[in-house]
């Protein structure tokens, strides 16, 4: 089965590849975000954002940005429209199982919203000086905790839409809100503090956080909260997702 | 033998019965036919056998193997082509290929199969820009990757040109010939008839006739038609006259009807003679149909022209067994 997996992520790969919209939101919209705001304000250290330039708190936000549009986006429609279309049909009159499949999506989507996240480290680095201050066994684990949570909460959204385009309403609908409130594009000190309590609710805020202190080595203790809302996403989402998911 | 035994198969959606109580028997290397309108219950009966639902009631042994308990057995012996399924857009022929055979232990070599589905100059295509043609026959060819003893097709043929249709025939044909089974599911009665060695016609979630098509045509309908037109003015005006004032598309005149119907008086094989769309119509049966019902029309100085024949079909056996037509 291990040969299968492998096949269905290289082809998933191909065929994400293969679909400007993904590719453009998930690497070069970020980029594009970031080496705007780099080309006006620069990374010089401000007060506002602690001592820190604008690069160095953008790029933790943007991983977030990243993240987001492949749970809230790509996995939902991808999964719905495979549905529709009765690809997965077809798959399951095969021996092939559903975990390989669900595996090949979800490997694929860490790996695309890794390259899409590092490639933002890299540019920040090699062109504005982006500093870094934690660890990057904490970035790993903090940057893979919140791309399963949204993952599964994308795996929600591919199980209650019938079709890929009611998914990209849906995903739309839950995206654009994340990524608006919780920090991920509009730096969250900017964020009016009564807007700032209504976005405690989303995962993707919890999700930022994490990531943004994590960053600057702030310890995991600092962020509690953080790590149990999306936990608590991670094992809501799945439980539902596999109560509700369809093959057909 | 048999490869396939049903018995007893009852399914229902809610309160709807899609499958009430369907029994037979697949034998090996047989092309068996599943047909009926759509809505009848054969693609869940075929689901059911393959394992992709699971019956409400009844047994299914497949291969020797139950596809409740057996089904990831059973899905390495099998191929299926499902109607309403299909391949993302913009994979390619071949990747399509290399990744179903990566499901199965043991696969035929699909370089092989996109040269005999004559698929090997679209090797490179993307899905969604193949014909519906070239769709159906990668899908066979993908039913086929893992040499499966047992081929599902489900509407094999639905949208296709006449053209495209038959060469799915003659594919089809082939398949049976390398030994394996094939269960056809199609709401074509045409298909079924020159396909399937054994048909079970199923209506409503019964089987409600299951034979050859050709003692099914027999036992039901068995009637032979011959239709002709008749220059009627040739018993009126003198022979000169004919040509300039044939009546080509005009019903013929109840007289015309009327004495090709004295004429046959007394043929045993004549059950009927009618007229419809402008051509006299004269029912019956029998193999010596035809030579009798000429002869005596010429005996009696009356020409068929543009005569034709028409055997019963299965959608006249449908017709019998049901009183309604397939396509209502």
């Amino acid at each position: 089965m291990m040969r299968a997996w492998w096949k269905l992520s290289v082809i998933q790969l191909k065929l994400f590849l293969r679909e400007p919209e993904g590719v453009f939101f998930t690497v070069v919209f970020p980029l594009v975000l970031l080496i705007t705001f780099g080309s006006i304000f620069g990374n010089e250290p401000v007060p506002e954002f602690g001592g820190r330039g604008t690069i160095d708190v953008s790029v933790p936000a943007y991983i977030g940005l990243v993240v987001a549009i492949s749970g809230l986006m790509s996995i939902p429609v991808s999964a719905a429209s495979d549905r529709e279309k009765g690809v997965l049909r077809r798959l399951r009159s095969t021996p092939v199982r559903p975990h390989a499949v669900l595996a090949a999506w979800v490997g694929v989507f860490f790996i695309v919203t890794a390259l899409g996240s590092l490639l933002l480290v890299l540019v920040g680095r090699l062109f504005y000086g982006l500093r870094f201050g934690g660890s990057l066994f904490n970035m790993v684990m903090a940057f893979t905790l919140s791309t399963l949570s949204l993952f599964a909460l994308g795996f929600i959204i591919a199980s209650v839409a019938r079709s890929g385009r009611v998914a990209t309403v849906i995903g739309m609908a839950t995206y654009f809100p994340m990524v608006f409130l919780s920090g991920a594009t509009f730096p969250w000190e900017m964020i009016p503090k009564k807007v700032q309590t209504v976005a405690m609710v989303l995962p993707l805020t919890h999700g930022v956080q994490l990531l943004k202190g994590l960053w600057f080595g702030e310890p995991w203790s600092a962020h509690l909260v953080n790590v149990a809302v999306l936990l608590g996403t991670l094992i809501g989402g799945v439980v539902i997702s596999a109560a509700l998911f369809r093959w057909e | 033998m048999n490869v396939i035994t049903v018995e007893h198969l009852f399914k229902a959606y809610g309160p709807v019965v899609a499958v009430d109580d369907i029994s037979f028997q697949v034998e090996e290397g047989e092309i068996f036919g599943i047909v009926g309108p759509n809505g009848a219950g054969k693609t869940t009966t075929v689901e059911c056998i393959e394992g992709l639902r699971f019956p409400d009631r009844g047994t299914v042994t497949v291969l020797g193997l139950d596809p409740r308990t057996e089904g990831d057995r059973l899905r390495q012996e099998i191929g299926v082509q499902l109607q309403e399924a299909a391949l993302p857009d913009r994979i390619k022929v071949w990747e399509a290929l290399d990744l179903y055979a990566s499901f199965y232990p043991r696969t035929v070599a699909w370089a092989e199969l996109l040269e005999q589905f004559s698929l090997a100059e679209k090797k490179e295509a993307y899905f969604a820009r193949l014909s519906g043609g070239q769709k159906q026959r990668l899908f066979i060819a993908l039913a086929l990757l893992n040499d499966p003893r047992i081929v599902f097709l489900d509407e094999l043929t639905t949208g296709l040109d006449p053209q495209a249709r038959r060469a799915m025939w003659d594919l089809v044909r082939q398949v049976r010939d390398r030994g394996k089974t094939v269960v056809l599911i199609t709401h074509f009665m045409e298909e079924a008839e020159r396909l399937c060695d054994r048909v079970a016609v199923i209506d409503r979630g019964r089987i409600i006739a299951l034979d050859t098509p050709r003692n099914l045509i027999r036992r039901l309908g068995g009637e032979v038609r011959a239709i002709f037109t008749v220059a009627e003015v040739a018993f009126t005006t003198p022979a000169s006259m004919v040509m300039s004032t044939a009546p080509a598309i005009a019903a013929p005149s109840p007289a015309v009807v009327d004495r090709v119907r004295q004429a046959l008086a007394g043929v045993p094989q004549v059950t009927k003679v009618e007229s419809a769309e402008g051509e006299v119509v004269v029912h019956g049966q029998g193999t010596d149909f035809i030579v009798a019902v000429v002869t005596r029309l010429g005996a009696a100085g009356i020409y068929p022209q543009n005569l034709r024949t028409e055997q019963a079909t299965l959608d006249d056996v449908f017709l019998a067994l049901t009183g309604r037509k397939m396509r209502d």
